[in-house]
């Protein structure tokens, strides 16, 4: 009989490479993101790290993770050292406060701008030449007309979209919600495919041709528009929309721990700076920064902003009446 | 089975020719098509391209820890199925039944529930997170969590590849053995594993497989950490949504490649012994 001989050498092997994968040097930090900003955040931890160097000598790095935002507040939730949150809306930064004590409960005013270093809205993609001659909220419900968006319930872009239908139903018909339920249930009722998170509805609508409309945040339907040619899709700016903060926050617990406050507050801070707001600008988003917002005005046409605060009360509220289990959310999803 | 029994399904010439066509024509849409697009894609835009795309050094860090998850998890299953279906094919115990379930059970459970479950015993707000925040260990979101949700995973490839062939060899050699004056550990050395060795290489590789391409169960507890917690198929999955289709497809030929090589292992153990084709 041939003895046995691969098991200790593989045995030995993994011994030898126990060492843990992941080592937590001072000069690191990780922000913890939402899913469609990885670009975005690529290139600002770049130039973050590159102007660092040239100030203080000192090597940083910034380390990403993304995914949908409530799947990151869960995680960080269950230990995921976060030291600072970059979230594209702000019940998912806090649920950090709420419910670890991860985050101070005045996290809003740490910041400028409601602690949101950027906004966007959400627009509209059509096929090129907009053959349905869409242009504004109202002719998404018409019959004629196929929309593709994420499924509000797990996506904050599908929500914003929800509830950007939704204040414009209000507006147009004074204020009356019946005619603004209705409204959202014929939108509901227009989308054939709900994806779970929004580059899901891009690929549905680009790739497998599905839908006349894809609606989106405004930085992700210039990146759309780039990546699949200005001879498949054009954008369009809704007249009115809703304005979508991106919040961000530093993880007290977190940064306590590890020693890396001033970091991570250093961080957060340059995506305020001229540089970091250039760079956000050139991704899409609108700014604070006037000047940058001037010098870039082909590309932000003017829009009316309407918000969550003003027209619902706050994202507390917002939630507790359209998404939670049995809002209003479920009641058109269920008639639809 | 001689020809003057009733006649299979398919002894008919047009039948077996449908049959055939069938799966013939099924294998190669569902299976030989997309892997050929893998291959194809990722070589699209030119070996360079491709080599470049290998070494993103993202996607370098994800192969690498792909590999040393699989260093770890691989001999510590190997170990596991060696003694499980030892246990279960040469002993009489009480839970025995219990035990062969137990070793099934990952196989029939959603690898997401691994992963959440995880989560809720060693999480920060699970059983023994807060106990190992307070020492400073980390186990969630790091290396740690990967190879455990990889152990999950693949706990009954090596018992499930060698069992059947331990049972159905029986004791006799090993007892021939011992009355001849062989220790224990001997006999299980030069009796028992020799006997199933090449199944339990088929084994070892189909553990390494999945291993290497475990997505739901790690992507839970990994963190999904770019350049630092993410495995070869999270990195894939990444590189894919953020429009980069030739890296997602470069990185996907390693783990094709892998798939490939199992393969190819196993044609060979069944050359080398037919008995462990049964398994």
């Amino acid at each position: 009989m041939r003895p046995f001989f691969f098991g200790p050498t593989l045995l030995a092997l993994g011994v030898a490479f126990a060492s843990p994968a992941h080592a937590a040097e001072p000069n690191t930090i990780l922000n913890v993101s939402y899913d469609v900003g990885r670009e975005l955040f690529a290139a600002i931890d770049k130039q973050f790290s590159e102007d660092r160097k040239a100030k203080t000598g000192e090597e940083v790095t910034v380390n990403q993770s993304h995914a949908g935002t409530s799947k990151q507040a869960r995680a960080i939730l269950e230990g995921l050292e976060a030291d600072v949150v970059t979230f594209n809306q702000e019940l998912d930064v806090q649920i950090l406060a709420d419910k670890g004590q991860l985050v101070a409960q005045d996290w809003k005013s740490k910041f400028p701008n409601n602690a949101s270093p950027f906004y966007s809205l959400p627009a509209f993609v059509v096929r090129a030449g907009n053959p349905k001659g869409v242009k504004n909220w109202d002719d998404l419900v018409r019959d004629d007309v196929k929309v593709v968006f994420p499924n509000p319930k797990t996506s904050g872009n599908a929500r914003y979209t929800y509830l950007a239908a939704y204040a414009f139903a209000l507006k147009t018909n004074n204020g009356d919600e019946a005619k603004a339920d209705a409204f959202v249930k014929k939108l509901l009722a227009n989308v054939p495919v709900f994806d779970t998170g929004g580059r899901g509805s891009t690929t549905t609508f680009v790739e497998r041709g599905i839908g006349d409309v894809l609606v989106t945040f405004e930085a992700e339907t210039a990146a759309v528009k780039k990546e699949y040619g200005a001879d498949k899709v054009d954008v369009v700016v809704p007249p009115v929309s809703l304005l979508a903060e991106f919040p961000v926050a530093v993880v007290d617990k977190v940064v306590d721990r590890r020693g890396s406050r001033a970091l991570a507050t250093d961080y957060l801070n340059y995506l305020y700076s001229p540089k970091g707001q250039e760079i956000i600008a050139s991704f899409n988003n609108r700014v604070a920064d006037e000047a940058i917002m001037e010098a870039n005005k082909d590309r932000f046409p003017a829009v009316e902003l309407l918000t969550v605060d003003k027209v619902f009360g706050g994202w507390k509220k917002a939630n507790e009446v359209h998404f939670a289990s049995g809002g209003k959310l479920d009641q058109v999803f269920v008639g639809r | 089975m001689t020809s003057r029994q009733r006649p299979r399904v398919g002894d008919a010439p047009v039948t077996r020719a449908l049959i055939l066509g069938f799966a013939i024509a099924a294998s190669a849409l569902l299976i030989g098509g997309p892997l050929a697009v893998i291959f194809a894609e990722a070589f699209k835009p030119g070996v360079a391209a491709y080599l470049a795309n290998l070494g993103q050094p993202d996607t370098l860090h994800a192969i690498g820890l792909t590999v040393a998850t699989a260093l770890l998890a691989v001999p510590i299953n190997t170990a596991f199925g060696i003694a499980a279906a030892w246990s279960i094919a040469k002993f009489e115990f009480p839970g025995k039944s219990l035990l062969t379930a137990l070793i099934e059970l990952p196989f029939s459970v959603s690898p997401i529930v691994a992963g959440v479950a995880y989560l809720f015993v060693y999480g920060a707000q699970g059983w023994f997170g807060p106990w190992l925040q307070e020492h400073g260990i980390k186990v969630m979101f790091a290396y740690p969590a990967i190879v455990l949700a990889s152990l999950f995973v693949t706990a009954p490839f090596v018992a499930r590849e060698i069992l059947p062939l331990m049972q159905a060899q029986g004791s006799q050699e090993e007892e021939a053995a011992l009355t001849l004056g062989a220790s224990g550990f001997r006999t299980l050395w030069s009796v028992t594993l020799p006997n199933v060795r090449w199944a339990l290489l088929y084994g070892v590789m189909l553990t390494n497989a999945r291993v290497m391409g475990e997505f739901g169960a790690v992507s839970v507890v990994s963190g999904n950490i770019r350049g630092v917690t993410n495995t070869l198929p999270l990195q894939i999955e990444l590189l894919y949504q953020d429009y980069n289709s030739a890296g997602a497809f470069a990185a996907a030929t390693v783990l094709a490649g892998i798939a490939l090589l199992t393969i190819a292992a196993k044609i060979v153990v069944e050359k080398m012994d037919p008995d462990a084709a049964r398994g």
